[in-house]
């Protein structure tokens, strides 16, 4: 389902404009796709049994998917600046179940709202950041709030992530999740971020997500600043477990 | 072998008496001895019960040699690391038997940090008659000896006595994932994610590191060990397996570190088959030298394979286990059923290879027949005298009665852990409780 083949297939097949938005609809659900399936390794590497030590081989191979999937989006060039029409929107639909990834976007009806993300804070933290917006997906294909900026910055801030996880699975520090997210203020609140779509709106152009985990990277926004107590009560969440 | 028409006659199958199972029964290694006499399995909770074989005798006919508890004893506790403020788990990882030398059964059992080395022993006679001491023990009263006798030795209940001889520990930072003992019956191997050490049998403190894949940053780690073994016959032979999905085979003549290999086994990656989970279900979870010690069968999520020693390019044979799972990866990932690591196994004469799966299935390959059948291990084929049907799943289309949809299968239900008979058709499941099946 993640051949390469299959987008530019679709995009050849259609004609005109249906074919177009077919073909878009195809791309953005590739992009969003992968995306939830990064999403998904990202919350794996974090969440671990931190009593027992976390199995080895397991983390390297989530690791070296998070590589697979960062170094595509690199190369496909989706590390573009944001659309500021796409900025405004609500970044929900980003946070895609993983549901899609095993049915055809078009088959799968809207299966749940999406819940607020202050809300429901008594489920699971992984239905926190994981609703259903299928039904929204498709018809906003550009509305991937990913797309950034300066691959090559990425893939050092992202690997200083990965770095990070690998460093705390080797000294099996105690306090590794405090560690992951309190060592350096910035990537900690960035991954978040990125796993809660809460840096959505506000910055056009400039880096997000993935990007934003460089810990040089200045001090956000005074409008991600006011989501930092929902921030803080989400990690909360991803700590306990 | 056969498929539909053909059904498996089982004529015997044991299983222990547990009416309850709880998280420490789930047995996690099982393991023949080199004639098959006894069945070593090892649970989460550190426990090691060795079944062993009934002689099949003519005064009971009905008895066609079932395995009954020989031994059950406590191998691992759980542990608690100070330093690093983590548990080590108690769960037996993998069970070696060395090759019997004298009366006595010797066993390596591991967990993630510590091997040990169990004896087992029988005791059957017991000696009667002491001058100074009464049955119970007491001192005599001396007054009340007015002569001597010989001690002699009377039979007595079959008791087996089994002692911890050796303990290998401190040897891993990384956790044991096999354990090899070596065709010299002097040496074995332990792996662990990272490196690979040589032990002597006779000496704890000290072992030699041959493989070492640690690199300098761990920032830079891509890849570990999964599994080891050494050859069967030549003592200086060794292959382990990556979570790439490739083969080394080490020649410890080389050097005193093995970094190098003598022969890489790598099939090239099919292009049109590619997806971000390539390389996860590429990950070889064991590796097994046949009896003869020419071919290695290896098992990756998905697949079977057999190699040749003399052809690193690609293998020679190819076995689909549950192809019908590679369109579910994502979701396998997402309940990470995808790193689930599954066993494989040959039978005594190299000709049927053996791999469990989900739904309590297990397959198994007639290599030269090419035929193949899946089987479950469920509470009715534990039934003695039970016939085992084959099964079959079904992925869409026509649908027989009998047929499991991939969907309708329980993947919490997994055959990890299988072993075969070195001689006979007698085949070990790993599931609690354990199930052993005989077939003619």
């Amino acid at each position: 389902m993640f051949a390469r083949g299959l987008k530019r297939k679709c995009v050849g097949h259609e004609e005109d404009v249906e074919g177009a938005l077919a073909g878009l609809k195809t791309v953005s659900s590739y992009s969003l796709q992968r995306q939830s399936l990064l999403d998904m390794s990202l919350v794996k590497l974090q969440l671990c049994h931190m009593l027992v030590e976390p199995n080895l081989c397991r983390s390297v191979l989530i690791a070296n998917t998070v590589r697979q999937i960062q170094e595509e989006m690199t190369q496909d060039g989706t590390w573009r600046a944001v659309a500021p029409q796409a900025a405004g929107r609500a970044p929900l639909d980003r946070l895609v179940s993983t549901e899609i990834l095993c049915r055809a976007a078009w088959e799968q009806e809207g299966a749940c709202p999406a819940p607020g993300l202050g809300d429901g804070h008594t489920q699971g933290p992984v239905s926190d950041l994981c609703p259903v917006t299928s039904a929204q997906a498709p018809r906003h294909p550009q509305s991937s709030v990913w797309e950034m900026d300066g691959p090559r910055e990425n893939r050092g801030s992202f690997h200083k992530s990965l770095d990070q996880i690998f460093e705390t699975l080797e000294t099996k520090n105690p306090s590794c999740m405090e560690e992951l997210f309190s060592d350096v203020d910035s990537p900690y609140y960035d991954l978040d971020t990125v796993l809660t779509g809460m840096m959505g709106g506000a910055r056009p152009g400039p880096c997000e997500g993935l990007e934003g985990l460089a810990p040089a990277t200045p001090g956000p926004s005074a409008s991600c600043k006011s989501d930092l107590g929902e921030l803080d009560h989400v990690v909360e969440i991803l700590v306990e477990t | 072998m056969g498929e539909d028409t053909d059904t498996r006659k089982i004529n015997h199958s044991f299983l222990r008496d547990h009416s309850y199972v709880t998280e420490a029964d789930i047995i996690s290694t099982v393991e023949f001895n080199h004639t098959g006499e006894l069945l070593a399995t090892g649970d989460k909770g550190g426990r090691v019960v060795i079944f062993q074989r009934e002689p099949e005798s003519k005064n009971a006919p009905h008895s066609q040699g079932e395995y009954d508890v020989y031994s059950t004893f406590q191998s691992h506790e759980p542990e608690f690391d100070y330093l690093k403020s983590l548990e080590i788990e108690e769960k037996i990882n993998k069970i070696k038997w060395l090759p019997q030398q004298n009366a006595a059964h010797s066993l390596l059992s591991t967990n993630d940090k510590t091997i040990k080395l169990w004896k087992i022993t029988e005791r059957d006679k017991r000696p009667e008659g002491y001058n100074l001491k009464d049955e119970e023990g007491k001192l005599k009263d001396l007054s009340t000896v007015t002569s001597l006798q010989v001690p002699v030795l009377k039979p007595m209940d079959l008791m087996v006595e089994v002692s911890p001889r050796r303990i290998f520990a401190n040897g891993h930072t990384y956790h044991i994932n096999s354990i090899s003992v070596n065709s010299d019956c002097e040496t074995y191997m332990s792996a662990d994610d990272l490196r690979i050490n040589l032990w002597h049998l006779a000496i704890t403190d000290r072992s030699f590191n041959i493989v070492d894949i640690k690199p300098a940053n761990m920032e830079d780690l891509t890849e570990v060990i999964t599994a080891s073994e050494f050859h069967p016959h030549h003592c200086n032979l060794f292959v382990y397996s990556s979570s790439k999905g490739s083969l080394r085979l080490c020649d410890m003549r080389a050097a005193a570190l093995c970094d190098k290999h003598s022969k890489l086994f790598e099939e090239p990656e099919d292009p049109s088959n590619r997806s971000f989970f390539s390389e996860i279900i590429s990950s070889v979870s064991d590796v097994k030298f046949s009896h003869s010690g020419r071919y290695m069968l290896t098992r990756d999520y998905l697949t079977v394979k057999v190699w040749d020693l003399n052809m690193e390019a690609r293998p020679i044979e190819t076995y689909q286990v549950h192809d019908y799972l590679r369109s579910k990866l994502c979701s396998l990932y997402e309940n990470d059923c995808i790193f689930d690591k599954f066993e494989c196994a040959w039978n005594g004469s190299d000709s049927v290879i053996m791999t469990g799966a989900y739904n309590n299935f297990f397959r198994m390959f007639d290599r030269n027949t090419k035929r193949d059948v899946t089987l479950e291990a469920s509470r009715e084929s534990s039934k003695p005298r039970a016939v085992l049907k084959p099964r079959r799943v079904c992925v869409g289309g026509k649908r027989r009665r009998d047929d499991i949809s991939v969907d309708s299968l329980d993947f919490t239900k997994k055959i990890l852990h299988t072993a075969w008979h070195p001689a006979e058709n007698i085949i070990a499941i790993a599931r609690s409780p354990p199930q052993i099946i005989k077939w003619t």
